[in-house]
């Protein structure tokens, strides 16, 4: 629906709900909700970043469908989102990629990977891309070093910079100023909250995710996904802590850090991307809004294909297929980055800066009881 | 339908909270249960889906309630709300069996809710269920079909057929048409007749049609006439319904705990014809909103208006409808459809009428009217800052009283109050007994559970379990 229509039925059930509170155990969006009576667009933005889509709400509401309010706040959250995501990022004109992620996923591998690949075919030449590489540099024979490292860092800073313009503009829009950005106990409520996940506990017995049943396998599913990626970018930052201050090039023995975290992170993801999108796969579509839902799939694809390619690559790397899976692996990285910003990982950003605000807003109704 | 020739050990009929604990039991127990809801699935769990929190005995304070409530406080309080309307014996085994509730719900699924920031008045003597009631309806429906209890949605007991004073089969109307099935106990749990407009007719004639039913539309009464007509004996007063004030734009069925409006206190209130009835302020709301319901259905069609000013409108809950909104009182009155000038009279008469105190909406404060007809006891300040906003009120009601009287085994008793052998009652069919007037917020869920539990326990035993 429109966006005016969207807030205008978002205060209708933000109404609804406020008149009646008997989900306000089960996640921060309710208690959030009591503090105000009237719904903003704002407000809407806000509470639709604190839901993580549990849905306990969904099914333990007497009002939600066939009743005719027809009161289903995941839905509504997750249309909410959806919005706040194309309206915090920057520049306005990519906004579009948030409808067509999959699109745009496909899209920026497939010509990341043939770009990569002409360009060790014309730079390189085809032997070296074929050929068994062994020892310290193997990889920069096939890719130089200068052609691996340039290009990520300024897709990592631009997307940096993109994520800093929609945390402000968020920020801003939720009037909270600087003075809570540095709430101390507040920031690490945030952090305990979010990286806990405390609201994929639902109250307590977990989501009703994929059905109407308690589970917590969405939960530990996140968690291998989100620590896998970590793990994998601690991996990152310690081969080129390696690579810069100690001179010492991958690849890295088996047993040696990056490998390590790289391999345990790499398994996390693949489990983790699966787990997820089999859940999805099977989820109620009824409390789901169809656009988050292909964002979902979208990045928990490319995120699999890019770990699943990056063990590939590990398990070959002193055979002839090495050239091959490394080209193929650094499209798929390609893919992830570039999109990052545009896809379903901006919930990252805006989840954690609604965490925050909350915290802010409870430790301060906590100075008052 | 598998196997439904083939009799039945209990037969539960109704498929809220009450009909679910006796159907829990029974099942629990080794007997083969059948359970009938009327409802489609979506809107199972008759009035119990719109529950929040339920009254139970308990000694001391726990992570759940701030304090202890004892037999006795229970009780009296009990019988406070009742006047004596009620059945000492049968209430005290409701009252003590309570104090299991805590734990028996939570093996059941039900879970609690720790005390909130917030909304909550009644953190020392109820529980509140995490979700409310539908979330603990859920729980009893995924629990009683684990344990293989037999659930039929849309189905419900027509007529009964007794052999030697004996119930011996039902007739059970649904989609795919009636059957008879035959079962060695039935359980009647299957609510009021709250929702049966022509029934409620015979006692308040034309006026019923614009009352507003809170809840399930599926409450009509069927099988309490049926077991009436039996000869079973009846409790509580056929008239007796719990109403209380509505917004008046709530549907006409299912509206729940939303549409309720709390704005009376801090106001007035006047009919049709602008004529205020009764004294807005003569105690706290929670004591006072359920007379309100019936007062409105005294008053012309049934409606009544109640008149707030700007600085009402953050002493009571947000309401699910917004409030009508004038810059005066005369705009006001237009736009609810009320005779202008008699409006602006009447709040202009109220407004001299007031003699400022000491405004707290947490105490019986001495902001009260003088030689004013009714008068405001307390909170009466002027009505004198725009915006106004006026809500249309009418009659909702929760439950009604009129019931089957049963003893402490559940046991639905005849007219010569000797006990049928085979037949027991739970829930609000029965709650009569115990809760035979008034109001007391979340005993409806106790005495369902509890007398729930003991006709499945008592159904089972029965039936040689």
């Amino acid at each position: 629906m429109p966006d005016s229509d969207l807030v205008t039925d978002g205060a209708r059930q933000m109404t609804i709900c406020n008149a009646c509170r008997y989900c306000e155990g089960y996640c921060a969006v309710f208690p959030a909700m009591e503090q105000r009576r009237l719904f903003t667009k704002a407000d809407l933005n806000y509470l639709a970043n604190l839901c993580f889509d549990c849905r306990d709400c969904y099914y333990a509401c007497q009002y939600a469908p066939p009743h005719e309010f027809g009161v289903n706040i995941p839905k509504l959250m997750a249309e909410l989102r959806a919005d706040t995501y194309r309206e915090f990022t920057w520049p306005k004109m990519l906004a579009v990629l948030f409808k067509h992620s999959a699109l745009a996923v496909s899209v920026i591998t497939a010509l990341s990977i043939i770009l990569i690949l002409v360009g060790v075919l014309l730079f390189q030449g085809s032997t070296n891309l074929f050929a068994v590489h062994l020892g310290e540099g193997a990889f920069y024979r096939v890719v130089p070093f200068v052609a691996m490292t340039v290009p990520p860092s300024v897709i990592v800073l631009y997307g940096l910079a993109v994520f800093t313009v929609g945390a402000t503009r968020f920020w801003r829009e939720t009037q909270s100023g600087i003075a809570d950005l540095i709430d101390r106990k507040a920031f690490w409520r945030a952090v305990k909250d979010g990286f806990g996940l405390a609201y994929l506990k639902g109250g307590g017995a977990g989501c009703n995710y994929p059905d109407a049943k308690f589970s917590l396998s969405r939960l530990w599913f996140h968690h291998l996904v989100f620590y896998g990626f970590l793990l994998d970018l601690a991996a990152t930052t310690i081969a080129a802590f390696y690579e810069h201050f100690l001179d010492w090039q991958a690849p890295y023995p088996y047993f040696s850090l990056p490998v390590v975290f790289g391999t345990v992170g790499g398994v996390m993801l693949v489990v983790g991307t699966i787990g997820l999108l089999v859940l999805k796969w099977r989820s109620d579509r009824e409390p789901a809004h169809g656009g988050m839902l292909s964002m979902d799939a979208a990045f928990l694809l490319v995120l699999f294909f890019t770990s699943f390619t990056g063990l590939l690559l590990l398990v070959f790397r002193e055979t002839a297929a090495m050239g091959v899976l490394l080209v193929v692996h650094l499209g798929f990285v390609a893919g992830l980055f570039v999109t990052l910003p545009y896809g379903k990982f901006a919930h990252v950003i805006y989840r954690y800066a609604a965490l925050v605000r909350y915290a802010v807003e409870q430790r301060r109704l906590d100075g008052q009881d | 339908m598998t196997a439904s020739n083939q009799a039945y050990d209990v037969l539960v009929a109704g498929g809220g909270n009450a009909a679910l604990c006796a159907a829990i039991m029974a099942r629990r127990a080794g007997a083969r249960v059948l359970l009938l809801e009327s409802a489609v699935k979506d809107f199972r769990g008759g009035n119990s889906r719109h529950t929040r929190d339920i009254r139970y005995m308990h000694r001391a304070a726990n992570p759940y309630v701030t304090g202890a409530y004892e037999e006795e406080e229970f009780w009296q309080d009990l019988l406070g709300v009742t006047g004596g309307a009620t059945d000492e014996r049968l209430a005290r085994v409701v009252i003590r069996e309570s104090e299991t509730l805590a734990d028996w719900m939570p093996a059941q699924g039900v879970r609690w809710q720790k005390p909130l920031r917030g909304t909550l008045h009644l953190t020392r003597s109820n529980l509140f269920m995490l979700g409310g009631g539908k979330a603990m309806i859920n729980a009893y429906y995924d629990t009683a079909a684990r344990l293989g209890v037999e659930i039929h949605y849309r189905s419900e007991v027509g007529e009964l057929e007794f052999q030697n004073g004996r119930f011996a089969s039902a007739r059970i109307f649904s989609d795919s048409g009636s059957r008879t099935a035959e079962a060695k106990t039935l359980i009647a749990a299957c609510g009021g007749f709250e929702a049966n407009v022509s029934w409620l007719k015979e006692y308040w004639g034309e006026a019923a049609e614009n009352f507003i039913i809170r809840g399930t539309p599926h409450n009509q009464g069927r099988l309490l006439r049926e077991l009436l007509q039996k000869g079973v004996k009846p409790v509580g007063d056929p008239r007796g319904c719990h109403a209380v004030a509505l917004d008046a734009r709530a549907p006409k069925f299912d509206g729940g705990i939303v549409t309720r409006l709390d704005s009376v206190p801090f106001g007035i209130v006047v009919n049709k014809e602008v004529k205020r009835f009764y004294d807005e302020g003569e105690d706290f709301w929670p004591k006072r909103y359920a007379i309100w319901g019936r007062l409105i259905a005294e008053q012309p069609e049934q409606i009544a208006y109640s008149i707030v000013d700007a600085k009402a409108l953050p002493h009571f809950m947000p309401s699910v409808f917004p409030p009508v909104a004038a810059a005066s009182i005369a705009e006001l009155a237009i736009k609810l459809g009320l005779d202008r000038a008699a409006l602006v009279s009447v709040v202009e008469q109220y407004n001299r009428s007031v003699r400022g105190g000491t405004f707290d909406p947490g105490s019986l404060d001495n902001c009260r009217t003088e030689s004013l007809d009714p008068p405001k006891s307390h909170w009466a300040t002027p009505i004198d800052m725009p915006p106004f906003y006026g809500y249309p009120l009418r009659c909702g009601i929760t439950f009604t009283y009129l019931g089957v009287r049963v003893d402490e085994r559940a046991r639905v008793l005849m007219q010569n109050d000797t006990p049928t052998e085979n037949v027991f009652a739970a829930g609000e069919m029965m709650a009569g007994n115990i809760l035979g007037r008034g109001y007391l917020a979340g005993f409806g869920l106790t005495i369902g559970s509890v007398f729930g539990r003991i006709a499945g326990r008592e159904a089972a035993r029965h039936a040689g379990f």
